[in-house]
């Protein structure tokens, strides 16, 4: 019996329906194709419902409605929208373990971490952009004593935002808070791996918003992602994922001259420098922690700390010490509290996290531990799960370089500070960096030198609404979370304005 | 030796490549990098991704009963890490990734690995590569 019942089970908090349709102006509509795709939970590999499979006219039909609802949505006031937004979070808030079970159910991640960390992160997010989208103010520029340059925010209209699997509710709340806060209006698509916790969610909050200002729908990228990232009808898109499909979705934008946002995944570097060592007390212990934080999700972030670099003064102690720390990683039911790492979140996940443990043996990567699928046994053998796995190697390994998105780590050694850097920036990524020192002056410079969008110091994966995320090099271009989020989904209008009476005199 | 190929392809992948040119025309591959969907190769329709100097081509792909090579790309700088491997584009059951082709079939294609072999390393060593430009 696991701490929380799976949906569908007698006492479950979660009822599923048996099948999905698009939600498009704030009502089920059956798909234009009449066709469903099945849906199926990573935890038991079982089909639990089916979801309906989107093209281009349910696309259409959804840009219809946000375009409607567009232009009332973006004259409300920043307090009414605010208000939504909180009563927002406060239905969510509400309903937590059954949002938490469900994303569970559907993603695969642990529940202790969709009950404590994403769902609690997505309520905050629409606090945060309530709270910001009301302190938000425009400027009055006094150029001269006659002349007045004014500007106003004003929403893009209609936004279309693309969610991958990894946080199917978190990620989606990212882009969505800012971007209704902002008074845009939203065609959204889920992943097709996870498309239906946030219609889970969509179902609780439903109410509370006006017909039309989100919508969403299903269906394969080629299908619905495809008609939606190269619509004329938006004014930008918003696109978690990776490169090659970043950049296609540039490539439309630049046919229709919008605006995108990109956030394309890291090679993260988590750097460890000899004095974390110089005591055995709970910073060592807390920096212990954060080398494992490789586990969270499966490793399936963004951000997952993949590159593992350990001062040589350090090494063979510290390896040890977080071997061991691996090694005490509890897999089990995703459901039970207890459990630190679920399933991964497709079967082509796992075969793909399996390739890589090939490659990474077959270019010569020691395997500390792990390195294997794990059968769990009973219902859960149809999972999709894999060992927490360390790898140690050298930098130029495949495996150092591609982002497995799974629980693999590698690690390297590196002999001062200088050395640290450069194996940190030999990346074509520049998403996220740890850093992990008890000298505040190395932990300056280390953050300041590593080419990296978020560089957490002594700490790991905090995902605070109020500090920027985003990439540099090939992770993307753009920012989430923090209130200049809004700045991607506003324009500018300036009013130039004078106060003279008199002509310039030129004609 | 003569220049060995760069990538091949599984009896799996041609089968499945075959049907999805019967239904969509000729076709393409860019070696995916990065975050959720990626780390895999993509398939398109031929000429759907714009490739340019930043991209190497690193093999074409010879299937009986398609008419037209199917060119596998990457992009440059993800090739200099790559380099010293063989590819073999395989194909598992799932879903997603981004816009590729093949999801509609529940099938996602998948890049296999091997290193080269001395030999063939110190052929493909210095030989020169095509780029997109």
């Amino acid at each position: 019996m696991t701490d929380f019942i799976a949906p569908g089970q007698p006492g479950s908090k979660v009822t599923y329906l048996p099948r999905y349709d698009h939600w498009i102006n704030g009502k089920y509509e059956k798909p234009d194709s009449g066709q469903y795709f099945e849906n199926v939970t990573p935890v038991t590999g079982k089909v639990f419902c089916d979801v309906a499979r989107g093209n281009a006219k349910d696309i259409d039909k959804a840009l219809d409605a946000a375009h409607a609802a567009a232009p009332a949505w973006g004259k409300t006031s920043a307090t009414e929208r605010a208000i939504i937004l909180n009563k927002i979070a406060d239905r969510m808030e509400a309903n937590v373990e059954a949002i938490a079970v469900a994303e569970t159910w559907e993603n695969g991640k642990p529940v202790r971490e969709a009950l404590y960390v994403d769902i609690p992160l997505a309520i905050d997010h629409f606090r945060y952009f309530a709270a910001a989208i009301r302190a938000q103010e425009g400027s009055a520029g006094e150029l001269d004593n006659d002349t007045v340059a004014y500007h106003f925010h004003e929403p893009l209209g209609v936004v279309g935002q693309i969610i991958p699997w990894n946080f199917p509710i978190l990620m989606a709340v990212w882009k969505l808070a800012p971007a209704i806060a902002a008074g845009n209006c939203v065609v959204l698509k889920p992943a097709e791996q996870t498309p239906v916790s946030i219609l889970f969610l969509m179902d609780i909050i439903k109410d509370l918003l006006p017909d039309g200002v989100v919508n969403i729908v299903n269906g394969f990228g080629v299908e619905a992602g495809k008609p939606l990232a190269s619509s004329p009808r938006i004014a930008k898109i918003a696109f978690t994922g990776e490169t090659t499909t970043g950049r296609l979705i540039m490539q439309y934008a630049s046919e229709n001259i919008i605006p995108v946002t990109l956030e394309l995944g890291g090679k993260s570097p988590n750097i460890f420098f000899g004095d974390v060592a110089a005591e055995d007390d709970a910073f060592y212990d807390k920096a212990l922690e954060g080398f494992t934080m490789f586990a969270v999700n499966q490793g399936e972030v963004c951000t997952c700390p993949s590159r593992g670099l350990i001062d040589t003064k350090i090494y063979d102690r510290f390896l040890g010490d977080v071997t061991a720390r691996t090694n005490a990683i509890k897999q089990g039911h995703p459901l039970d509290l207890s459990t630190m790492i679920g399933a991964q979140a497709s079967t082509d996940q796992l075969e793909k996290i399996l390739s890589y443990l090939d490659i990474g043996k077959k270019e010569g990567a020691k395997v500390i531990t792990g390195g294997e699928r794990a059968d769990l046994g009973g219902e859960l053998s149809g999972g999709y799960y894999v060992m927490p796995t360390i790898f140690e190697g050298h930098n130029k390994m495949r495996i150092f370089q591609e982002e497995i998105f799974g629980p693999v780590v590698s690690v390297t050694k590196f002999d001062g500070f200088d050395n640290a850097i450069e194996i940190a920036n030999d990346s074509l990524y520049g998403l996220g960096a740890g850093v992990w020192t008890r000298d505040m002056n190395t932990a300056y410079r280390a953050g300041r030198a590593i080419q990296a969008g978020r560089v957490w110091t002594n700490c790991y994966h905090a995902y605070p609404a109020g500090a920027a995320f985003g990439g540099y090099k090939a992770s993307g271009i753009g920012r989430e979370n923090h209130k200049m989020m809004l700045d991607h989904y506003q324009q500018t209008k300036n009013l130039l304005v004078s106060y003279s009476p008199n002509k310039l005199g030129f004609f | 030796m003569s220049l060995p190929s760069r990538v091949d392809y599984t009896p799996e992948a041609a089968e499945l490549l075959l049907k999805l040119t019967k239904i969509n025309g000729p076709l393409m591959f860019h070696q995916s990098g990065g975050c959720c969907d990626g780390s895999s190769p993509m398939c398109y329709l031929k000429g759907e991704f714009r490739v340019g100097g930043s991209d190497v081509l690193v093999g074409e792909l010879v299937i009986e009963g398609v008419e037209e090579a199917i060119r596998v790309w990457m992009s440059a700088t993800q090739f200099e890490y790559w380099k010293h491997t063989h590819l073999t584009i395989d194909v598992v059951d799932g879903r997603g990734g981004g816009f590729s082709l093949e999801s509609t079939e529940g099938k996602r294609f998948l890049t296999r690995s091997r290193l080269f072999t001395d030999e063939e390393w110190r052929v493909l060593e210095n030989s020169p590569v095509t780029t997109g430009a």
